[in-house]
This record gives C-alpha cells, structure tokens and sequence, in this order.
C-alpha cells in the first residue's frame, strides 16, 4: 500500500524549481522540490486508475453518456463524494455512541496498519517534543507530553473500522478532545480541526465530530504509553470515523475555516469517512 | 392505475406480438436503469472486498472498476444513490399502481410446485408473456427481496456506528459484511439464470425493450 513515489525521476521533471542550476539545494529546498514533484504525479497516476476502470466490459458503452472522459467521469464521482460528505454530517447523530467492548475482546495483536511498513514508523523523541496548536484558538501554545498527561483522561474499548473492511477492537486512553479543544480556547463555531503528522500524514474533521464524547487524544494503548507502532505520542481516536480519519503521530493541531483536506482523500478517500 | 395500457400505447396488432403493453414504461426504464446500476456496484464491490478479502480468494483485477480501492469506492458511493433511488421509484409504483399485487399474487406453493416441476421437464409454455409463471414470481420476488436485503446490509456497513438497530439486526459489523456479499452473490445466481432465460425465450426480451 506505499504510495511514495520514484524519488530522483518526480525531482527532476518539476518545473519551476527555484535552484537554477545551483549545486546545493537547501533543506527547505528539498522538501519544496519534492512536495510539487508528487502534486504533478499524483493526478496522472489517479487518471490512469479511473482509466482502467472505464475500459471495463464495455461498460462506458453501456452507460452511452461521456463517462468515456475519464476527467468528467472523476469529476462527477468527486462531486457525488462531496455529496455524501454532507450526507453524513446531517446523518451524523452528536449524542449517538459508538459500541463500546469488554477487555477480552480487545483484537491481539492489534494490527499495524499506515501507508508505509512497521519499520518505517516515525521515531519522535518524547522527551523534546511540544505538540503546536495553531489556528483560530485563543491560545496558540505548545504542549508538552507531561502538560497533556495531566489534563483529565478518559479510556475506551472501540472497534476500529478500516477503509478496507477489516475491523479490529483496541483499547484507547487519553484527553477528551473535547476538554483540549475547551482548553486551548477553540472556536468551535469554525468547521474543521486540522492534524499534520510526524509522517507527513495530514487530515482533517469536521467540528461536531471533533466535539464528540467518544473522540480521545489518546497518549496510551492498552494501558501503556501509545507504542511507537500506533502513533507515538499521540494519535485522535474517533470511533465514529474510519481508521484513514483517525490521525496518529500528531506534531500539530490546528482550527480553520479552510477545508485542509487529507493525505488520502485529496487521492479519492471520502473526505467525512463516518461510519 | 391502470397502467398497463396508456393511451397512444396502443397499437394495431403485429402478427405474433401481444397486442398490449405487458411492460409499462416506468418498469422498462427501472429494469435498466438497476442493470446499470447493479453492474456498476458488483464491479466496483468486488475491488473493495478484495482491498480485504473475506472469504479465501480474490476478484481477478481485470474484472473489478475504480482501479484502486479509492476509485472503486467512489463508483460505489455514487451508483447506489441510483440502485436506491430507482428501487424506491419501483417500488412505489409498483405498490401503489397494485401490479405488484395484479402480477406477482396469488402464489401458492401448489403452482409453484406444479410450474416448478414442468419447467423442469422442459415442459412449461411460454404461449402468453402477458401473465408470470409461478417459477417467474417467485424469482422475481426473491431478486427483490435480496436488493432490499443488500441495501440494508450496505447501510449498516457504510453507517455502522448511526444505524445501531440496523447493525444488531446484521449481527455487527464483521456479520453485516458477510450479509452483503451473500446478498450480492445471490443476486448475480438470479441474473446469470434470469439472462439465460431471456435467451431460451427471446421474445421476453423484446417485452422489456418495447414493452409489448
């Protein structure tokens, strides 16, 4: 399931690079580089999936409209996604809570589950580490891990339901994210809360989920330190969502008015993903 | 709603066609618009279930649509909108006009046997399109029944957490899954027997075009 991309090819067909012939490109440079290469390859390698589909037995015949675009036939699935996110936010339900598990039905093991391999988790140093908070809050300050342990915790038994069709029950602990938002003077008027991640993973959710009883900061798994494997040091739980929704290794949190939009759903995954 | 002969529907008789209309045109135009979307939703369905498979294979690629799980998950979220808005149209006038009950009742398990057991022996006329065989009711009321069933199931999958009673009714998560793919892999037995009906008698074919 990695979706990273030929590094050395993306790199050097981005055009509009700001190297000009320089030998040595700064870090920031790099990064810059790399991010627009993998905008300029994405769509393309998207297109090609939808192409695959359409030629399907013939099925863009069958349908006699213009679904033989594929850029229509996207655009219009994408549409009908925008659809279904509203969909869900009506039909989602605040009050309403997720089932909730004896211990001795916890999945063992819990599977690992990211875009990448087990190994290539992301190492962060706990002892070093601020979570930011930025975005429409009264308090944009940075958290330590100790600062969070010490706000009230809160565990729960979930079932994580996966994009894919799997499932699996694990045991979460940690801040209503309720509390936090509270804490850090979120205006919770504002439509998403946003997460960029320590592996370049980033989402975003929309506010009454965000507010929701079930949805848990959670620094613990099965009453240990969050492992390193389900998202050191933090990851958001939302029982209500699907397990793409579910961000782990949070360096940042941020409130906006701007849809942020999501490492898998600028790629298709719908954006709401509730279950 | 006496449906079954609109006016302007009705023509001077061919030779060998049945004067009237056996197929309104809302049934004709449902019947395709759910092949459509019924295609649509196994080939996009079989590429999510092979994203994790339940039972021990997996959809051959070139069989599935969407490309990727993302992809088919778009066609999939997008054409049941179409499955369930046409079914309700079915459905609703299919109540309502009472053909559900003109066409499909009475059903008794005597004429079931009896049209079961000639279709058998090869035995069973097809003389009059106008009127269902007990074999035919009761196919066509189970293919109904199992697209109620596979929407029922979707939804407590899609919206396992909002639709509780829908949920429990599955017997969860994992079970609604199951419960689904059954449905869907009854539902392609009906269309791969129903197709095969239609070519050992052509003329039904022309019914559900043309209507008469």
């Amino acid at each position: 399931m990695k979706r990273t991309l030929p590094g050395g090819r993306g790199a050097g067909q981005a055009p509009g690079t700001r190297s000009n012939g320089a030998t040595q490109l700064s870090e920031r440079d790099r990064h810059e580089l790399l991010k627009e290469a993998r905008a300029l390859l994405r769509p393309p390698e998207r297109r090609l999936f939808f192409q695959r589909g359409l030629t399907l037995g013939g099925l863009a015949m069958l349908t006699g409209c213009s679904v033989t675009d594929s850029d229509e036939a996207e655009h219009l699935l994408m549409k009908v996604s925008r659809f279904n996110d509203r969909v869900q936010a009506w039909l989602f339900d605040p009050d309403k809570l997720a089932p909730t598990y004896p211990a001795s039905m916890i999945t063992r093991p819990f599977p690992f589950n990211a875009y990448y391999s087990e190994a290539e988790a992301p190492e962060v140093d706990g002892k070093g580490f601020f979570l930011q908070v930025s975005g429409l809050v009264a308090q944009r300050d940075i958290w330590s891990l100790e600062q969070l342990a010490a706000l009230p915790q809160e565990e729960q038994i979930t079932r994580h339901i996966c994009v894919e069709g799997w499932s699996a029950i694990g045991r979460w602990g940690g801040v209503p994210f309720a509390t936090f938002l509270q804490r850090i003077g979120a205006d919770t008027s504002a439509r998403y809360v946003g997460f960029k991640c320590a592996d370049d993973y980033y989402t975003s959710i929309d506010m009454p989920t965000a507010l929701h009883r079930q949805t848990l900061l959670t620094l613990t798994y099965d009453g240990q330190t969050l492992p390193r494997k389900y998202g050191f040091p933090m990851k958001l739980r939302m029982p209500t969502k699907l397990g793409y929704k579910n961000p782990k290794h949070i360096v940042e949190i941020f409130v906006t008015n701007d849809y942020p939009g999501g490492y898998w759903e600028d790629q298709g995954y719908n954006w709401f993903g509730g279950s | 709603m006496s449906l079954s002969q609109p006016p302007g529907m009705i023509e001077a008789s061919q030779a060998g066609a049945p004067a009237q209309t056996v197929q309104p045109g809302w049934v004709r135009i449902t019947h395709w618009i759910n092949v459509l979307a019924f295609f649509l939703l196994i080939f996009s369905g079989w590429r999510i279930y092979n994203a994790s498979p339940i039972f021990d294979f997996k959809f051959p690629k070139q069989i599935t649509l969407g490309g990727w799980l993302g992809g088919a998950l778009l066609w999939h979220f997008a054409a049941m909108w179409v499955l369930a808005a046409n079914g309700l149209v079915y459905l609703t006038a299919n109540l309502a006009g009472g053909r559900l009950r003109r066409r499909f009742f009475p059903l008794t398990p005597r004429l079931l046997i009896q049209d079961l057991s000639a279709a058998l022996r090869g035995k069973l006329g097809h003389e009059d399109l106008r009127n269902y065989n007990a074999v035919q009711k009761i196919a066509y009321l189970g293919a109904i029944a199992l697209l109620l069933l596979i929407v029922l199931s979707g939804l407590a999958v899609w919206k396992s957490v909002q639709l509780p009673l829908l949920r429990e009714l599955m017997g969860g998560f994992d079970n609604a899954r199951i419960v689904h793919f059954l449905a869907m892999a009854g539902l392609l037995l009906f269309t791969i027997v129903h197709v095969t009906m239609v070519a050992l008698v052509p003329q039904t074919l022309r019914l559900m075009i043309r209507g008469r």
